[in-house]
């Protein structure tokens, strides 16, 4: 039983004690949740105890769907309606996926982001992932028979503006609040670092089933600071299986054309390279047109087979070092992480480029939803103070097209988020009014060579000579990673501004009429829980005021102080009424009223901080 | 203490060249810890604006800061001497020599190490350069001739650019 809860005398007891917020890694072949119960952080299991999700949504008769085990029990016979490795199309279009041929779906070639064709008529990669999230959201609420505050969904390190961005969609379409999204490797070392008490330099190789990330961390008293990172966010574990099933194929000297053999022959040879992590030997057994096949596969074949693949990541982990300037021997320790890195060549691989012996004291399936969760929890509030900061980084570098289709690097890879910078540009001719403003992201020189995030046009500005216009254009990042690009004519004043978005076929309205009657909120009334949510928000906030004016109330004059604390009485009085509308006028009418308090507590904070003494010794 | 106070103020640390580089990282965390937007998820939106913008702000100071070149070119714009790279392109005859033996090198080099030894030879014409810009920010307080070293270390630095990319492409194969 839980023991009951005492305050501490002069504390102000938080109303909602404990919020139950998750983590969860959606993966490419697995997804998972996890939460911090009794200050543990465990992953949660399902109604069969099972704690991996797979990654796979088929789409049955009458609108029905069937997730995770469910759906990949018929995948053999239903490859078109049953779609796995979805991560893999996020934000993408078709052109970015490479082998869509050996693919066993019927693409959907749209601007933006692919979709994939169902019986249940077209789905976009956000749509599917959605579903899982669903599943594991209410696994969640199942568990703690509560509803969920919010969550921190992970995304690899190297997933690019539109992968972040669909991944969040995708969230929200699920009827989750997203505390956060952060990085998988940042995620494991939070899980890894916590539990061993680690300090100091450590590298996190992490390779799942379709994505590879390699970042390096400084760990410093509850500090995660990523200090760089790279990978490749279409490289995985799937890509062994292919070229496992190609080369047994090609022996047994058979093809797999339909989309049903293609999918057997994936199947198979995950399971034969799964085997080959325990034995020097194994075999490759399918069904193809009717065929029965068997072909024997050694583990120096699959480590033949892979080893350009793994060759790639060592390729990216020399660049990841090279970029922090940081030498083999200052890395304390190599954590593994994605159910790939269990294949033997890639433990040894590693292993010896780093020259020590690599850490696989966890589990490399949980490892990145435990630390999600522990972030979730904080986030949430329901840690103690100061336990836990991410220091995180963009792993693409962000710019615009200029003249010649070159790209200008606005805000470099490995850069602290966090972030905005400001670069000034000036028109080309003379008269010239408008002016075409192109977000591009990485490395390349050329713009053609780079992935084109967003096009917006400034227009408005007042005719001058060519050069003499400034055109400041601003690019934020967010903590999520999330870019926000706006430009300004400095003398005249006209604004324009872009959120970068994917475009995947869904008007907003679309997306608001699949919450009304879609899977996400199945039995709930939507005004209700509106109100709902703008009545706890009150109330939060009217808590955090009141809470503020205890510690820090010296900080305004009377005056102040007591329009602050009309303004919290305000917005509890209205959490008590039924108008939804009304209370969130209260709660926006609080927020604006505290802004000035805002800034002065932060700015007491920032003093407190140079002098290098912590509040309770003031 | 002000969103609009200069990066040595906000990190509490004097506005030398020189720099101590583990109390920068110590300040710079400590900052972080107080502003970060994940220290006010629970606090509302306008908690959240604040600590955007101051986030946004330490950090920025710490990228400034944490480089030489940036933090030389920033005492010298302090102290009233504009870089102004775009319009001051004049260099020494000596320097320029110096470049184009460099650039035929790069273009020469044909395996890693040799464009390995390259970089090892630039970086040490780098640290020499930092040194100087050094002695003229620190101890010479002559913030116009700082901006010429400023401006001469630019042109290094594009050039390592140049061995890192070439690196990269030599290690790809």
């Amino acid at each position: 039983m839980a023991l009951l809860q005492i305050s501490e005398p002069g504390q102000t007891p938080d109303p909602h004690q404990r919020r139950i917020a998750v983590g969860i890694d959606l993966g490419t072949t697995h997804s998972l949740v996890a939460s911090v119960r009794h200050g543990v952080a465990e992953c949660l299991p399902d109604a069969e105890g099972r704690l991996l999700l797979p990654s796979a949504v088929r789409y049955l008769e009458g609108g029905r769907r069937a997730i995770g085990h469910d759906a990949l029990a018929q995948q053999a016979e239903d490859p078109e309606n049953t779609i796995v490795s979805v991560k893999r199309f996020m934000g993408r279009g078709l052109a970015d996926v490479a082998n869509a041929g050996k693919l066993p779906y019927r693409f959907v070639d749209r601007p933006g982001m692919l979709a994939l064709a169902t019986r249940e008529g077209e789905k976009s990669p956000v749509e599917v992932s959605a579903e899982i999230l669903a599943s594991l959201r209410q696994r969640a609420e199942d568990s703690f028979d509560a509803d969920l505050f919010g969550a921190v969904i992970t995304v690899p390190a190297y997933f690019d503006e539109a992968q972040r961005q669909a991944t969040k969609d995708a969230a929200q379409l699920a009827g989750l609040n997203v505390l956060r999204l952060i990085s998988e490797p940042t995620a494991a070392a939070v899980a890894y670092g916590l539990d061993n008490g680690s300090e100091g330099l450590y590298a996190v190789y992490d390779l799942g089933g379709g994505t590879f990330d390699i970042s390096l961390l400084r760990l410093s008293r509850g500090v995660f600071e990523v200090v760089a990172t790279g990978g490749d966010a279409a490289l995985g574990g799937d890509d062994v299986d292919r070229a496992l099933a190609d080369w047994a194929l090609a022996q047994a000297g058979a093809a797999a054309d339909s989309a049903r053999d293609k999918r057997a022959a994936l199947v198979a040879a995950r399971r034969t390279k799964e085997q080959l992590t325990d034995a020097p030997q194994a075999e490759w057994r399918c069904t193809i047109e009717g065929r029965e096949l068997a072909v024997p596969v050694a583990r120096a074949q699959l480590d033949a087979l892979a080893r350009p693949l793994v060759d790639r990541t060592l390729a990216a982990v020399r660049k990841v070092l090279r970029d922090a300037r940081v030498a083999r021997d200052e890395v304390q320790g190599v954590v593994m992480v994605g159910g790939a890195t269990r294949m033997p060549l890639v433990r040894t691989a590693v292993g010896e480029l780093f020259g020590r012996e690599v850490l696989t004291n966890v589990n490399p399936d949980e490892v990145v939803a435990i630390g999600a969760a522990i972030q979730a929890n904080a986030l949430a509030g329901n840690a103690k103070d100061g336990e836990l900061l991410l220091l995180d980084v963009i792993a693409l570098s962000l710019g615009l097209e200029t003249m010649g289709g070159l790209v200008e690097r606005v805000i470099e890879r490995n850069t602290t988020i966090p972030v905005a910078k400001a670069q000034d540009f000036t028109t080309f001719k003379d008269g010239q009014t408008a002016m075409a403003i192109h977000v591009v992201q990485g490395e390349r020189e050329l713009v053609s060579e780079c992935r084109s995030l967003a096009r917006f046009e400034l227009r408005g500005i007042p005719p001058m000579v060519a050069g003499a216009a400034r055109i400041r254009v601003t690019f934020q990042v967010d903590a999520d990673g999330l870019l926000n690009v706006s430009a300004r004519e400095q003398g005249s004043g006209v604004e324009a501004s872009i959120t970068v978005k994917p475009s995947y076929g869904l008007g907003d309205e679309q997306i608001a009429q699949m919450l009304k009657d879609g899977f996400a909120h199945a039995e709930e009334d939507l005004h209700l829980r509106k109100l709902r949510e703008a009545r706890v928000e009150a109330e939060r906030l009217a808590l955090a005021t009141r809470a503020a004016l205890a510690a820090d109330g010296h900080l305004l004059d009377d005056d102040d102080r007591a329009k602050v604390q009309a303004l919290a009485e305000a917005a509890e009085r209205s959490a008590r009424s039924d108008d939804a509308d009304a209370i969130e006028a209260a709660t926006k009418a609080l927020t604006q009223g505290t802004e000035t308090f805002a800034a002065a507590r932060m700015n007491q904070g920032i003093r407190q901080a140079l002098a290098g003494r912590k509040v309770e010794e003031i | 203490m002000n969103l609009s106070d200069d990066d040595f103020t906000l990190f509490g640390l004097p506005p030398r060249f020189a720099l101590d580089r583990a109390a920068l990282d110590q300040r710079w965390r400590q900052l972080q810890a107080e502003v970060h937007p994940d220290r006010f998820a629970a606090d509302g939106a306008a908690a959240q604006r604040v600590a955007m913008q101051w986030a946004v702000r330490v950090n920025e100071a710490y990228q400034r800061l944490k480089e030489p070149l940036s933090r030389g070119a920033y005492l010298c714009e302090l102290r009233g001497a504009a870089i102004d790279a775009e319009r001051n392109t004049a260099m020494p005859a000596a320097f320029l020599m110096q470049q184009m033996a460099w650039r035929e090198a790069l273009d020469d080099a044909a395996d890693l190490a040799a464009v390995e030894r390259l970089d090892a030879e630039v970086l040490a014409a780098e640290r020499t350069m930092q040194a100087e810009l050094q002695r003229l920010l620190d101890d010479a307080a002559d913030a116009p001739a700082a901006a010429a070293e400023v401006r001469a270390l630019m042109f290094v630095r594009r050039f390592r650019a140049d061995i890192e990319r070439r690196l990269e492409t030599l290690e790809a194969r």
